[in-house]
């Protein structure tokens, strides 16, 4: 039910590959936790893979907002890939679609990091 | 509204404890009577998340998670809609007052995309004032027809 989390680090860059629910509770503060982590450890260049990521609720925006407005703070990165076509549609209707970066490929999103 | 009412079935009335675990209990409840009412599946997210977003509200922000607070689930319907109302017993808001959450100055706060959602998913949206205090919201959806 709720959302299940594996790191990898790439290079620079470390992507965080999601699967399952981002809703308040559980998926959020999973997702929150980890993001504080790789932050913690000096990371700036993040990755999202929601391609196993079937549903996000308000509370799951909010959490890709936070971490996307305080890694940008601290000059880093952080981008979106794998979305499935209701996630994107959520991104549009909040306008986020504008604000992330989002890719469809992973390795497209990889060579875009500067 | 009358003829509506008239050849309405309820599915579900139902208390609830002010609590998350509420929440998905209730998100189940409502997808089971949507998906026997026949709705398409592109309706059945959007009445999944809708009605998530309004139970979170109902206890979190109404309810503020007062165990001495339940909030109160009911779904009715008809062959071509399905009408949800979920009760909270908190102290009110005025939805009008809610920041929108795409005006350019808002895009990137944490929260208060949820009755902006809630809206955007349902055909009908109603908030009023409860008696003898919280807030009720009505949803209604329409049934999708397929091409």
């Amino acid at each position: 039910m709720s959302v299940k989390l594996n790191t990898r680090q790439i290079g620079e860059v470390t992507v965080l590959d999601l699967a399952g629910r981002i809703t308040l509770g559980e998926g959020s503060s999973t997702l929150r936790d980890a993001l504080k982590d790789v932050v913690a450890k000096g990371q700036k260049k993040i990755l999202l893979n929601l391609s196993e990521v079937s549903y996000i609720d308000s509370s799951g925006i909010g959490e890709l907002v936070s971490a996307f407005t305080t890694i940008t703070n601290l000059g880093g990165q952080l981008k979106l890939n794998g979305l499935n076509k209701r996630v994107k549609d959520l991104l549009q209707i909040t306008k986020l679609y504008t604000v992330f970066e989002v890719f469809d490929e992973e390795t497209t999103a990889m060579r875009s990091f500067t | 509204m009358q003829a509506r009412e008239d050849t309405e079935k309820e599915y579900v009335n139902q208390q609830f404890e002010s609590t998350l675990d509420s929440v998905d209990r209730a998100e189940t409840l409502i997808m089971d009577a949507a998906t026997a009412a026949g709705f398409p599946e592109d309706d059945l997210h959007k009445i999944g998340m809708a009605t998530r977003e309004c139970m979170v509200n109902a206890v979190v922000h109404g309810n503020r998670y007062n165990a001495n607070k339940s909030v109160h689930l009911q779904v009715s319907g008809a062959q071509d809609y399905l009408k949800i109302r979920i009760t909270d017993q908190g102290e009110g808001f005025d939805p009008a007052a809610l920041p929108d959450p795409l005006a350019e100055e808002n895009l990137l706060r944490h929260s208060g995309r949820g009755i902006f959602l809630i809206r955007a998913f349902m055909d009908e949206v109603e908030v009023k004032s409860a008696s003898p205090h919280g807030t009720e919201v009505m949803l209604l959806k329409k049934k999708s027809v397929s091409d």
